[in-house]
């Protein structure tokens, strides 16, 4: 019998589940400052940063990664801050998804993040995910790491041979792949202002809300710019440069859109996998690029 | 790995317990301190199973650690309610039938009972928006959804 706050009623005796864990054997560190975390993973060829860990512990679950030393970073002040710098948005590493969801300055400095937000996981990851471990996972389906690319959001990289700032399509190489060194530790996330009379879109299919995309697409449009972007449908999260081409110069009118969606799909190179054939992929991409096109613009495509 | 102490508030009572770093939050609570409501199903955050509330936030505890857990002020199934005095969600659930096999049930009481504390009067739409991050294999989601909305009236009445 147990009490309502678990204290055994009856005398204790070893209990012969404990030791039957899911994760590897690892150390664990939680460094008080950024220099502090920096020095530790230098030191460790085999050490981890783990920050709210939802990408990493599944796959610390499923023993696909087995590193000699986790390094907290939760502890991080200076990691979790939302700021505006010359007009651009600034998310420290370690800034949790809900974080984002309550920020007044995010709804206002990025139209598009905020609304990406509903469709990043679930309540629950939200309320301990974090921007930069999302990034540094890199999951190619992934909302953030596509609204950073399409933003043209710059990731700074820290080490204790000094920093360096990679554009988004620097950063990202490839599934699961960024160009994070083992010695660096993401830090910020740096967005360029977000151009007052700009307009935008974004959409996505997945089987339920906050569930990873099957694919999805976003759209920005400037004055004399359109940035048209798929994710989903390759290795990482990518703008179409045939599709953006098709648009430029040009007035968006049915015609054009239409264009672009179909161009969009032929752009794509998806793979299929238990959730979707490549050919639904590239049907899908039209139709998505279509909707986000149309809804930015306010033309209207379908009757 | 040698274990560490773990020293946190469960359920408003300060306890210890033993933990080496790769001892999930979720196994902690059950073997540990002998919690036993907090239920583990997929382990990889995906049911929602496992669901307790950290510092007045609903989180995967299959996603945390026990050590990073120290300091911390954790709410379980266990904390919200006794048979005798069910918490209103309890009783809600209870008379919109809103379980089954009760697998499930544990966190999704956590994740609601935290909903409810942050947003008293949430849309049906926003309770199934936040419903989405916990599986139910047996009852369906519609008695659920209406348990959450009628617990959400008969506390903001008490308060009124």
């Amino acid at each position: 019998m147990w009490s309502a706050s678990g204290r055994r009623l009856r005398a204790s005796s070893a209990n012969p589940r404990a030791d039957q864990v899911k994760p590897p054997p690892f150390d664990y560190a939680k460094p008080a400052s950024l220099s502090e975390a920096l020095e530790l993973l230098a030191s460790d060829d085999d050490a981890k940063i783990l920050a709210g860990g939802q990408s990493f512990v599944p796959v610390l679950n499923f023993r696909l990664a087995s590193p000699s030393l986790l390094i907290d970073i939760n502890g991080l002040a200076e990691l979790g801050r939302i700021s505006l710098v010359d007009g651009g948005l600034r998310l420290g590493a370690i800034v949790r998804y809900r974080d984002l969801e309550d920020s007044e300055l995010v709804a206002a400095e990025n139209p598009l993040l905020a609304h990406a937000l509903h469709h990043i996981a679930h309540y629950q990851i939200r309320n301990r995910g974090t921007v930069g471990g999302s990034s540094s996972h890199a999951d190619p389906s992934a909302e953030f790491p596509a609204v950073s690319a399409l933003c043209g959001a710059e990731y700074v990289l820290q080490s204790i041979r000094g920093s360096r700032v990679l554009p988004a399509d620097e950063f990202f190489l490839g599934a699961l792949t960024t160009a994070l060194e083992a010695d660096e530790i993401l830090t910020e996330i740096r967005f360029p202002p977000w151009p007052r009379d700009r307009r935008w879109a974004f959409e996505e299919i997945a089987p339920r809300l906050g569930d990873f995309a099957i694919l999805g697409a976003a759209v920005l449009l400037d004055p004399g710019e359109t940035r048209i972007l798929v994710f989903g449908a390759g290795d990482r999260a990518s703008r179409l440069p045939r599709a953006e081409a098709a648009l430029r110069g040009r007035t968006l009118d049915k015609a054009a859109i239409l264009e672009a969606a179909k161009l969009a799909s032929e752009e794509i190179e998806p793979q299929g996998d238990i959730h979707a054939t490549a050919e639904y992929r590239k049907a899908m991409a039209e139709v998505l690029v279509e909707r986000c096109l149309e809804r930015a613009s306010g033309v209207k495509v379908v009757a | 790995m040698t274990p560490r102490t773990v020293k946190l508030r469960v359920n408003g009572e300060a306890r210890e317990g033993q933990a080496e770093p790769r001892l999930l939050l979720a196994d902690f609570l059950r073997h540990e301190l002998h919690l036993t409501g907090t239920h583990v199903g997929c382990e990889h955050g995906v049911c929602g199973a496992c669901t307790v509330i950290v510092d007045g936030r609903a989180m995967r505890s299959c996603l945390m650690f026990a050590v990073q857990a120290e300091g911390t002020e954790i709410t379980t199934v266990e904390g919200l309610g006794t048979p005798e005095n069910l918490s209103p969600l309890q009783d809600a659930f209870h008379r919109h039938h809103a379980l089954q096999c009760g697998f499930c049930t544990a966190g999704i009481l956590t994740t609601m009972t935290a909903l409810l504390k942050e947003e008293p009067d949430p849309t049906p739409d926003r309770v199934r928006e936040v419903l989405s991050g916990n599986l139910c294999r047996c009852t369906g989601y519609i008695p659920i959804v209406d348990a959450v909305l009628d617990a959400a009236e008969k506390i903001r009445a008490a308060k009124a």
